[in-house]
């Protein structure tokens, strides 16, 4: 595994993140090292297992499980606006939306 | 500093009733030693004066009526500052949430305080829940009031230290990788992960939403089988919460352990284990042998592979869920003139190194042409470690392992080194990847008097096991051996 400077950018900019220059090596090696133990997965044979992303599967006598699809009303939409940086309600406020060049 | 005067629940509501205390004079006396504490501590990031007394005053009423006392009536809670609270600061540790006061309570918080909790305050952990040392915090570390010059675990080690040092009489805390356990084990307490989707995660901030959970952090394992019994069941809030009916784990607790299979997987008493910790769990063992428990050798031979899996899984997850702080619906805004450069800088100055490093992580492990490689052989070998609890469930009632292959350590001794700090979380996560619940009990402490802690693991829903076993080790001298 070697993860260059260029992936620590190019992530960061995936994740939003501004990393200030300063940062981006020590990032950079923490990555590197962080990956190349978890390649240590690459030692197990998972071919035929199926990946497990829910854990606790539902009993079969229980309820969980659809719920009808309906909306309800919080009632908390001018606390919730209230949370925001900036927000004229009903709406919270953003900077203006300038498209980034591709 | 240590909590000697060991208030319980049962005993609390018993003196209420009698009316040896008022529930207001509670609140006004852990007040008082949270003033006095936690300005060396620093467990607390914020109180709730008038709440606690608002439901002080409830109580005291009741007890004048001379109404049937709820089950936790006057008790004084503390709750882990990644779980909602209406109009109080809910920060999770982090810079990005200063301020925040979410509109509604968790279901945990609501359901305790419908069972006549009083919440004091919310308690420092690490940022979003990350870390093991609670040195992850915006607002700075918590000491451990066992010795004040170590760390008290993490990530939920505000409520450890509280509950330790005797500002709280419980707390709630949360578990993603070893959060409530491990703390609980560093600050010598009981500490209880209960089974995935057995306590509603509603109002939990989500750190990593297959793997997160609630639990609580006591004096007692009787005091944890009560809290739990309160926050345990169905929510129609938490789509994953799961509908299976809850134990009486009060009246469970009292069983019989004799009898017990206790499986002690080999998996976990390997290199970098501490000797001290291990001769504490071997005593802790034969302990539980003396008790009628009958030991039989398991093997689990994934679990060198679950630090690997979990940081895989957690970061993923974590990288998705961060996403929603952007500075647009709460918390803090960074200045700046296009929307796009608003995210990067809110999150780049918002978030701390660890959760920035996570995230970079997780991004890195779901993004194109390395999510088979990472995220999806991640939850592939997942599987595998799942099956090492089932097939170690059908020869073992139970699992009894270290929950920490070391005592507190000290502050600052780990923070250079993430992945050494990853690694010690390795009896901790095999359990959270499995979704099964364990509890780490405090099973003596070292020359320098430092807490052990014993973990118990019990297959998925049998927290009335888990507690029983746990209750017994406690009550025949657990923490002395």
């Amino acid at each position: 595994m070697k993860i260059t400077r260029e992936t620590v950018l190019y992530v960061a900019d995936l994740a939003h993140l501004e990393l200030p220059e300063d940062e981006v090596e020590t990032y950079r090696q923490q990555l590197d090292q962080i990956l190349t133990y978890v390649e240590k997965l690459n030692q197990l044979d998972t071919s035929g297992v199926d990946p497990l992303a829910q854990v606790v599967a539902a009993p079969a006598d229980s309820a969980t499980g659809w719920r009808s699809d309906e909306t309800r009303d919080a009632g908390i939409s001018a606390e919730a606006l209230m949370a925001a940086p900036d927000a004229s309600s009903p709406f919270f406020r953003v900077p203006k939306v300038i498209e980034r060049e591709s | 500093m240590t909590n000697d005067a060991r208030l319980t629940v049962a005993g609390i509501r018993a003196d209420l009733a009698a009316k040896k205390i008022s529930a207001r004079e509670l609140v006004t006396e852990y007040r008082s030693r949270i003033d006095r504490e936690n300005p060396g501590l620093n467990a607390y990031l914020a109180l709730s004066p008038e709440r606690a007394f608002a439901q002080a005053d409830r109580i005291d009423r009741m007890v004048e009526r001379g109404a049937e006392l709820p089950p936790l009536a006057g008790l004084p809670l503390a709750v882990k500052d990644v779980i909602a609270t209406r109009g109080i600061p809910t920060t999770c540790g982090s810079r990005i949430l200063e301020g925040y006061r979410p509109p509604y309570d968790a279901t945990a918080v609501e359901r305790l305080e419908q069972a006549g909790a009083m919440v004091l305050g919310k308690t420092n952990c690490d940022e979003f829940a990350m870390g093991s040392s609670n040195e992850n915090s915006a607002y700075g570390p918590v000491r451990n009031p066992v010795a004040p010059d170590r760390v008290p675990g993490g990530s939920s080690g505000g409520s450890a230290a509280a509950v330790a040092a005797g500002l709280a009489v419980a707390a709630l805390g949360t578990d993603t990788g070893g959060s409530v356990r491990q703390p609980g084990a560093f600050c010598g307490i009981p500490a209880l992960m209960p089974t995935y989707g057995r306590v509603s995660r509603y109002g939990l901030v989500a750190f990593a939403s297959s793997l997160d959970r609630i639990g609580p952090m006591t004096n007692t394992v009787a005091d944890a089988a009560a809290l739990l019994g309160v926050i345990a069941g169905h929510d129609p809030h938490d789509a994953t919460s799961a509908a299976v009916p809850v134990h009486d784990y009060t009246a469970e607790i009292e069983k019989r352990v004799a009898g017990l299979r206790i499986g002690v997987p080999r998996e976990y008493f390997g290199e970098g284990m501490d000797a001290e910790v291990r001769a504490k769990v071997e005593a802790g063992i034969a302990l539980l042998e003396r008790l009628g428990c009958r030991r039989v050798e398991v093997e689990m031979p994934h679990t060198d592979y679950a630090i690997a899996t979990y940081y895989v899984i957690a970061t993923a997850e974590a990288s998705s869920n961060l996403a929603r702080y952007d500075g647009v619906r709460y918390g803090v805004r960074a200045p700046a003139d296009s929307l796009a450069a608003m995210y990067r800088k809110t999150r780049g100055t918002g978030f701390g190194a660890e959760v920035k490093r996570r995230i970079m992580l997780g991004t890195y492990a779901l993004s194109t042409g390395y999510y088979e490689a990472y995220y999806l052989k991640a939850q592939k070998v997942r599987t595998l470690i799942a099956r090492d609890f089932q097939q170690a469930f059908e020869k073992a009632d139970l699992l009894v392992t270290p929950t920490s292959p070391t005592p507190a350590f000290r502050l600052g001794e780990r923070t250079t080194d993430p992945l050494a700090m990853y690694l010690a979380d390795i009896y901790t996560v095999t359990g959270s990847l499995a979704g099964v619940p364990g509890i780490s009990v405090p099973c003596g402490r070292t020359a320098e008097g430092l807490p052990v802690g014993l973990q118990i693991f019990g297959p998925h829903f049998r927290e009335d096991l888990v507690l029983r076993l746990a209750h017994a080790f406690e009550r025949a001298g657990g923490s002395q051996v």
